[in-house]
């Protein structure tokens, strides 16, 4: 039995109408799970996005999902980070804090731990943002979650490998 | 926009733009959104229009017509729902790989998401249903479309591909320029030539077996005539046997002694056995689908497998393999020969002939045997006595679906390439008629038949008004169980032979049907007038319907019921009390 795991593929399209229907249709059709999905433009001059999509699969999944992809037309590369050597993840999110008195305090001196910023401040809230891997991110959505957590926007994560080389 | 004496209507340009694809044949039906292309159709003679009686038909006519010459076909629909009724061809296209350009129309671009009368999101129905679809927002962007549909369309694993065509977009003017050939495509280029280090290993891995099959698909086929030649070349160098998928037959020819016949769930004991048992599987341009491998984890389990497909996301899909060999069969098939001239392998003779020994055993079963009597036809009866009459004739066949296609399969023998159109993949009911429409414009001259089930050919029956029309001599040949056959011998098999809606009332008089479309319909239940009826469609230089009353109880054997291994065949109707069908299976279709 082979086990699954999460993996981390950058996919380099064509930025044009449709193209993260086919990638979302692609993956709900054949029954692969996505977990994160982002995308946005990269270069405009060649109108190409770059998308980048988590999911989890057995190797042999992973596969499919990485040949799936390289062979709807639009797409110029599919590149798995997790398996082509060592990459950073980020996302950010905003997070919505409504508190008073020493929970407001609190969460205030949790983001300045987190090194999340203020966006917003109002006498009984706080928007900040926060920046890092998915552990991080997570962490201190769980920590405001006792501070008077509100609202969560996340962004998903973007990803890219170490070193020179470009995908 | 350029200077308006110039400047052509964006119809007259997509008229143009097919014209240099070379189209010489355009599959279709008019409608409000496509008038200004049935306007410009109507003010020249290069291409030719096949008006059909339903969309469906008009892209199987449209795949009958690519599978049988290796060209694009071509489809023109209207919006909503001429694009709709387009939809069943388009999938079957999609899973057959066959290449097929079709145009629906649209409502005017400022009209679109307004749900304006026959819109229909075309783009968004046909995305998964297609190998790549456009919506052509621009004049100025249609002719590059087109010829990038087209490049789209016949390269790689070909398949269908949809241009969607506002109204406005049809009426506006622009500036045609021809396009540069061939097509360079900025992000779609597939891997048609192996890798060098792929081929070596793969030599030696045929050179050292000493139990090998050839296992090829449709893919052989898609590749062009000479990928079959080679095949054959290739085959015959080794001595080994070979099988071949539903899609592949006529890759090989069907006569060739070290050919063991179809595999598969209604294959032959020969080909599934030494599927089984096997050491070394080699794989050409097929897919292992699953009516193909059975139960897949006692799918040819002691094998090595050598897997070549154009398509890398057909390998390791359902099996993994040991060699993938990404590329065209035909470039493939001329390396593997190449090299193994070059090298002069030694094979292991003694244990090829063990092998062969051991295979001509399971030969001997004579799996396919049914027993005639003077009574009743039987329908295997029908296609022997069928393909007799057709062997020495120019002649191309296509199929319905249910037990006559399969008996189709096992009965007649496929020569050469290009001359075997059924619904692999999809399974489509309805196919074969209007596909051997598009066979018949094809190939004006030769003898093109359509296998049929008496339940199969009442879905696009209504096409005999087409053939009419443009006097195509297209024969259907009924194989009238007056049963939905194979769902009927699934009843059987699977829930006690109840049944359930499965059993054709109310048939039309088929030769009365044809007469009232200026066909001619001819029908025969005895054995001893088979041979007469046969003789007589062949002669007569028109469509006709030949309506076959065959034994109703007939099954089709050898089977692999759903979820059983390939030594779980059963061979007859005796066979099924003993071998019951697993829980598992009962969920498989
Ligand atoms: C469009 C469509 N609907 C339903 C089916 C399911 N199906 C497969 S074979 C079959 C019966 C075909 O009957 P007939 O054409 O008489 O062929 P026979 O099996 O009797 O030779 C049916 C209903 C199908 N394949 N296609
Ligand atoms: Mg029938």
């Amino acid at each position: 039995m082979q086990t699954a795991s999460s993996h981390t593929i950058s996919v380099l399209v064509d930025n044009e109408p449709g193209i993260l229907a086919r990638v979302v249709g692609l993956f709900a059709g054949r029954g692969y799970n996505i977990e994160s999905l982002t995308v946005a433009e990269t270069d405009a001059r060649e109108n190409l996005s770059r998308i980048t999509i988590v999911t989890t699969g057995t190797p042999m999944i992973i596969e499919q999902i990485k040949a799936q992809l390289d062979r709807l037309v639009p797409v110029h590369k599919v590149r798995d980070l997790t398996v082509e050597g060592p990459h950073i993840e980020r996302e950010l999110a905003l997070v919505k804090v409504r508190s008073t008195g020493d929970k407001r305090v609190e969460a205030l001196r949790l983001a300045d731990v987190f090194r999340a910023k203020v966006i917003d401040a109002k006498t009984d809230s706080f928007v900040f943002e926060v920046t890092g891997n998915t552990e991080k991110v997570q962490t201190f959505i769980g920590l405001m979650g006792n501070l008077g957590l509100v609202d969560v926007g996340r962004t998903g994560i973007v990803a890219m490998s170490r070193g020179g080389d470009a995908l | 926009m350029k200077s308006e004496e110039s400047a052509t209507t964006g119809a007259d340009l997509l008229v143009k733009a097919l014209i240099d694809e070379e189209v010489e044949v355009v599959f279709g039906y008019p409608g409000g959104a496509v008038l200004p292309i049935y306007d410009s159709l109507f003010k020249q003679n290069r291409l030719r229009h096949i008006l059909v009686r339903h969309e469906q038909a008009a892209v199987h006519a449209a795949e009958g017509y690519a599978r049988s010459t290796g060209k694009v076909g071509v489809v023109l629909v209207t919006s909503g729902p001429g694009a709709t009724n387009a939809v069943t061809g388009l999938t079957d296209a999609l899973m057959d790989s066959v290449p097929i350009v079709c145009l629906t129309g649209q409502v005017p671009t400022h009209l679109i998401g307004n749900d304006a009368f026959q819109e229909a999101d075309t783009t968004g129905i046909t995305r998964p249903c297609t190998k790549h679809n456009y919506l052509v927002k621009a004049v100025g962007n249609l002719a590059r479309t087109v010829h990038e549909a087209f490049y789209v369309a016949r390269s790689g694993r070909p398949g269908p591909v949809v241009i969607d065509l506002p109204k406005d977009v049809l009426m506006n003017k622009h500036d045609y320029v021809a396009p540069k050939m061939p097509v360079q495509h900025k992000s779609y280029r597939p891997q048609v030539k192996p890798d060098a280090d792929r081929i070596e290993q793969a030599i030696a891995m045929i050179a050292a077996a000493k139990r090998p099959v050839f296992y090829t698909g449709g893919g052989v086929v898609n590749s062009g005539p000479k990928a079959s030649k080679l095949l054959a070349q290739f085959v015959h160098l080794t001595g080994f046997p070979i099988t071949n998928t539903l899609m592949g037959l006529g890759s090989f020819p069907a006569s060739d002694k070290q050919f063991v016949g179809m595999l598969g769930m209604h294959g032959t004991y020969e080909a599934n056995l030494a599927m089984y048992n096997c050491d070394v599987l080699i794989n050409i341009g097929a897919r292992f689908d699953d009516r193909i491998t059975g139960k897949l984890a006692e799918f040819s389990p002691r094998s090595k497998k050598i897997h070549v497909d154009i398509d890398p996301s057909s390998i390791n899909k359902n099996v993994h393999v040991d060699l993938p060999i990404v590329g065209d069969a035909g470039l493939v098939l001329e390396e593997l020969i190449r090299a193994w001239k070059a090298k002069q392998p030694k094979i292991d003779q003694k244990a090829i002939k063990a092998w062969w020994a051991e295979i001509d055993g399971w030969r001997a079963r004579n799996c396919l045997a049914y027993k005639q009597d003077n009574e009743t036809i039987k329908p295997q009866y029908a296609l022997e006595r069928l393909y007799h009459h057709i062997k020495d004739l120019d002649h191309y066949i296509t199929t319905e679906v249910g037990q006559h296609q399969m008996w189709a399969a096992q009965f007649l023998k496929f020569e050469k390439p290009n001359r075997w159109m059924t619904s692999g993949g999809l399974g489509t009911m309805g196919y074969g008629f209007p596909s051997a429409m598009g066979v018949q414009i094809a190939h004006p001259e030769a003898l093109v038949i359509d296998v049929a089930g008496e339940a199969s050919i009442m879905m696009n029956i209504q096409e005999l008004s087409t053939v009419a029309q443009y006097r195509l001599p297209v024969k259907i040949f009924i194989l009238n169980n007056q049963y939905m056959g194979m769902v009927r011998q699934w009843q059987e098999l699977l829930h006690g032979g109840r049944y359930s809606e499965s059993y054709m009332e109310s048939l039309p008089d088929f030769v009365k049907l044809a007469e009232a479309f200026g066909a001619v319909g001819l029908r025969c239940h005895e054995p001893a007038r088979l041979d007469e009826t046969i003789r007589q469609m062949i002669e007569i230089k028109q469509p006709v319907i030949v309506d076959v009353l065959v034994d109703k109880a007939e099954n089709c054997f050898p089977m692999i019921p759903s979820g059983a291994a390939h030594y779980d065949m059963l061979l007859g109707p005796d066979d099924k009390a003993q071998k019951p069908v697993s829980e598992e299976g009962m969920v498989l279709v």
